[in-house]
Parts: structure tokens; sequence; C-alpha cells
């Protein structure tokens, strides 16, 4: 039999451990010491330094002191962890071990099971193999720079994508590497998970977001988004994340104050993460694919969640048929985002009549079912509905009601040459000649932001919005996270 | 393989090394920059290309690194991606 004794000294069960420890190198064990932090710890007893963790890695310890029994085949027979006189004993054969010692005392937490250690000794180890090509970055260049003059940013600074960091990124997923999640447009290239890894974390994403950057990424590539048209337009709009569900807590995304503006980890690099996968992976570039006229700012990124704290409240999710409590997203073709104030509407009919104001103004005022938009609800505003008895079903007839209007003052050519066409009028005017300005379930309502203000959001939609059949939101469970 | 090493985040459609741009087909209305690094001789070289350029048509000007022992200034990148299509570079006598 064999043993190997892995220990640090920065452990006080290690410390008292160095006696029983000399009593088997007495006995005439053949007993081996790895020491994991001092050299020369303990002394006397000629200890192994396992200054880079390898040994400790692959004997897989987790706590200090770990004695490993091997027979002599050199399998593991057994081994104990912290210090337990009778098992220590057991191990050892030795009946009389550490007579002077407490009975028992827990161990330590390893060095190689550090927080971020994992990783970098399985890499070491070659446990993770990354497919990935390998660019060099010469010893006195910047890898940021490198990653700009390579195209590969947004215009913004990027973490760079070391082995280490992209390890690190693919722990947050429990998804192979090399599971293919679509085909990214507009050049259709298969996007691995190691691929979206490595995105993320130029994004400046965490681990555990990386199930939301995946389920965003599966979500928009459903044939229903229609991603690249959304990508190829001339007009505004971007992708847009909309979180549900309890992993937006659990990764900290912020639903609350400010909600759709900056200063949120979570929030902002999803959205960027999603955004550069579009453009490394599936090639789509400004100027190049992505003809937008103008763009707008929220093409960095562009993602938030739901505030479901109010147990009268539907999620959006939830709503447009994703099961209950479960964490979900849904993706928005989104244009920027317009204010919409109204501090003096206290009755859910007036606050209705003021919304369909502003909703009118998406796309432009004078064209109907030409658009999608998504309504962000104030916690403010949603409590003049709430003090009334109006839960989400209510709100959006209301809104629906109030979003009608009579085709006649805005067909095209009556008093302006914008408007709805004849054809159009002829297939969605109603018997009363009014008209939707949306499609049927065109417009999203979801919950945001802080309190302290009767402000609310509209966001408008892509104009490609305007066939139904072809360009939708879509929302899907997470199958992870 | 150098001490670092990122892992690409592309469609690996595109050369490790970054590929130069291809040369223009047709140099009407372009300008050229005649970049001197300022070793000896540029000068001379340059004065007997720039006539070669300007009677075929093409406008020129000269631009000088302040030292040929250091990377261009961004002043002097920067005059020349604002002014000029292309350049030529007098490396040295």
């Amino acid at each position: 039999m064999r043993f190997v004794a892995v220990v640090k000294e920065d452990c006080p069960t290690c410390r008292l451990a160095v006696a029983p420890l000399a009593e088997m190198r007495a006995a005439g064990l053949d007993l081996e010491v790895v020491t994991q932090d001092e050299p020369a710890f303990p002394r006397g007893l000629a200890p192994r330094h396992d200054g880079d963790l390898a040994e400790s890695h692959s004997l897989a310890i987790e706590i200090v002191p770990t004695v490993v029994a091997f027979d002599e085949n050199g399998a593991e027979a057994s081994r104990v962890f912290g210090w337990n006189k009778a098992e220590w004993r057991a191990l050892s054969g030795l009946t009389a071990l550490g007579a002077d010692l407490p009975d028992n005392m827990p161990g330590c937490g390893a060095l190689n099971v550090a927080p971020g250690m994992a990783e970098r000794l399985a890499l070491a180890a070659g446990e993770v193999e990354l497919a990935a090509r390998p660019i060099p970055v010469a010893a006195d260049a910047d890898p940021v720079e490198v990653a700009y003059d390579r195209g590969w940013t947004d215009g913004l600074p990027i973490t760079p994508p070391t082995d280490l960091r992209v390890a690190r990124m693919l722990a947050g997923t429990t998804r192979s590497p090399d599971e293919v999640i679509g085909l990214v447009p507009p050049n259709l290239i298969p996007c691995t998970v190691e691929k979206a890894a490595i995105n993320a974390v130029m994004a400046g994403c965490r681990p555990e977001y990386l199930p939301v950057v995946i389920g965003a990424l599966e979500t928009a590539l459903q044939p229903e988004f229609a991603m690249h048209g959304l990508l190829c337009t001339l007009a505004f709009s971007g992708p847009m994340i909309i979180v549900n569900g309890p992993v937006a807590k659990r990764i900290g995304m912020n639903s609350g104050g400010n909600a759709l503006g900056q200063g949120n980890r979570a929030n902002a690099t999803i959205g960027r993460a999603f955004q550069l996968i579009i453009r490394n992976v599936g090639g789509g570039r400004p100027q190049e694919i992505d003809r937008a006229i103008l763009g707008q700012p929220g093409k960095y990124s562009f993602c938030f969640a739901e505030d479901e704290s109010d147990p009268d409240w539907t999620p959006l999710a939830e709503a447009r048929g994703a099961p209950a409590g479960a964490s979900a997203v849904t993706m928005f073709h989104a244009d920027g985002v317009t204010g919409f104030v109204d501090q003096k509407s206290r009755t859910p009919e007036a606050l209705c009549q003021s919304l369909a104001m502003q909703l009118w103004s998406v796309n432009h005022p004078r064209l109907a079912r030409w658009g999608n938009a998504v309504l962000v609800l104030s916690p403010n505003h949603h409590d003049i509905f709430k003090a009334a008895g109006w839960r989400r079903p209510e709100i959006e007839a209301g809104l629906l009601q109030a979003l009608k209007r009579p085709v006649a003052d805005i067909l095209e050519g009556a008093g302006h040459p914008l408007g709805v066409s004849k054809a159009q009028a002829e297939a969605y005017a109603d018997a009363d000649g009014m008209i939707d300005k949306f499609h049927p379930g065109g417009l999203l309502v979801v919950r945001a932001g802080g309190p302290g203000g009767l402000m609310s959001a509209v966001i408008g939609g892509w104009t490609g919005g305007r066939n139904p059949a072809e360009v939708r939101p879509v929302t899907r469970p997470l199958t992870e996270g | 393989m150098p001490d670092y090493v990122m892992r690409d985040p592309t469609a690996e459609t595109a050369a490790v090394q970054r590929e130069r741009r291809p040369p223009p087909t047709d140099l009407t209305g372009k300008t050229v920059a005649l970049l001197s690094i300022s070793k000896e001789r540029s000068d001379e070289f340059m004065d007997a290309l720039e006539p070669h350029i300007r009677a075929a048509g093409v406008e020129t000007f000269r631009i000088k690194k302040p030292t040929h022992t250091k990377p261009a200034p961004e002043a002097v990148l920067q005059d020349i991606v604002e002014r000029a299509d292309l350049v030529v570079e007098a490396l040295a006598d």
C-alpha cells in the first residue's frame, strides 16, 4: 500500500495532521507528502511541492488534508479527508495513531478548487479543448487593439477571449461546447456553444448569463423572427431581449429603475453578446449587410427583465404561452425608446386613450398594421389600472379599443400623401370603418421600471412587422437556467 | 505558441493574418501620398517618382515621418487617411 497526503500550511487541520503523518512515516509506511502552498511544509517530512496544483487536480482533492491509499496496482483503494482519528487509523492500519489528538477536526478547502482554479487546471490538464482557432497576440501588442483591428468589436472595447476566460464561460452551461445552436444569418454559419461563449466573454458576460445568451439566440433563429431581415433592414430596428422568470433574478438583471438604461452588467452584456454573435459568427456588419439608414443606440445592446413582483400581473412570457414560473426570453424587433409622460390620467380609460395617442406614432401616425410595438408599463401607471381592478386582459382589451381609428382619417391621399392604402383599408377596416393600429398580438405589454413617476415607454417595432405571417415577436422558455 | 492567445470569435472564413486591401484597378481621381520615412535620399526617390505619377493625371502630396526610428505618429496617419487614397512609402537609401 502506498499513501499520498495532500496538505497546505495555511490550514490548522493540516498543521495538526503533521504529527500523525510523521507517525505513519516512522512506522515505515510508504507515505509521500504533497504540499500546496509552502514548499517546505511540513518540515522533516520531505514534502513535494505541487506548485501548479496539477497533482492535486489529478487526485481530485477538495479538502486538505486528504490522504489517499493506493493498492499494489496503483489504483485508489480509499481516502480520508480532514482529521478523523478512527478513519485515519483504519486507513493506515496504525491502531494508536494520533493518540493525543482530538477525535475529529474538519479540514480546509484545497487550493485547486479555489474559485476559478478548476477551469485553469482542466485546461492545463488537457481536459478542456477549445476548437476555435487560436489568434496569437504579439508580445508588444494590446489584445484589445488586436480585436479592434480584426473587426471583432461593435465599437466598444471587448474583454479578450483567452482560453481561461472561454473555459470559465463554458462552465456556465451544461451544453457541450461543440453543440450547434443554429445557423446564424446573414452567412448562415453554424454557431456552436463555444463560439457563443467566446463572444459572451468579449461582451463582458459572466458565465451564468450564457444560458440566456444561448436562449436568446435560439429564439431569434426561429424562422418567424426573421433575424436575417431584421439585420438587413433599412429601418432602425435591432434585436431586443426581454427576460422573464427566475433566471432574471438569479443573474441580477434589472427590471426596476432605469431598466432600459445603462448600469446593469447582465442587461448590458447579454444584449451585446447577442449582437457580437450576429456580427462575428453570422457576418452581419453595419454598412455591409446591415443597411440601416440611421440605426439606433439599442443596437449595441437592448436587453431587460420584466418586473414580476406584482402577483396581480401576468408576466409577458406567460401571457404569450410560456409555462407559468418558467424562465423565458422574448425577442422583439425594436426601434428606440419613446418616452410616454402622462401625469394627469387617473382612470384606466383615460390612460388607455392617452397611451393610444402615443402608440399611434409608432412607424408613423398615419400608418396602421405596419409594425408591432412594446409598451413598457411602469409600476405607477400600472397602479392606475390596478386600482380599477384591471389586470392584463382588461388592459390589453382597453388598449385595443382605444387604438381603433376611423380609417377615412388616415387614408392615403386624404389630406396627406402618406397613409393607409385602399387595399389595407379594405382588408382591415371593420363594419364601422375603424382600423386597428396593430395586427392581432402586435402590441406587447411588459411591466418594468422604477417608482416615483407616471412615465412609461413605447418601443416601436420594425416595419417588417407589417407582414405578420413572416415577422413576429417570438417567446421561448429557456432550456436551462 | 506566444504567451498571449485569443480564441477566434468569428466564422473563421478569413485568414489568421489580416489580408491587405486589394490594389485599386484605376487611379482616375485618386490622390497618392508620397510618404518619406525620413531616411537618407528618400526625397531624391520621391522627386524622381512624383512627375511620373502627376503626368498620369494623378494628384500627389508629400508627407514625412518625423523620424525613421519610430512608427508614424497618429497625426501623420490621420493626415494620410484624410487626404489620400494610396500611399507610396520611400523606405531607405
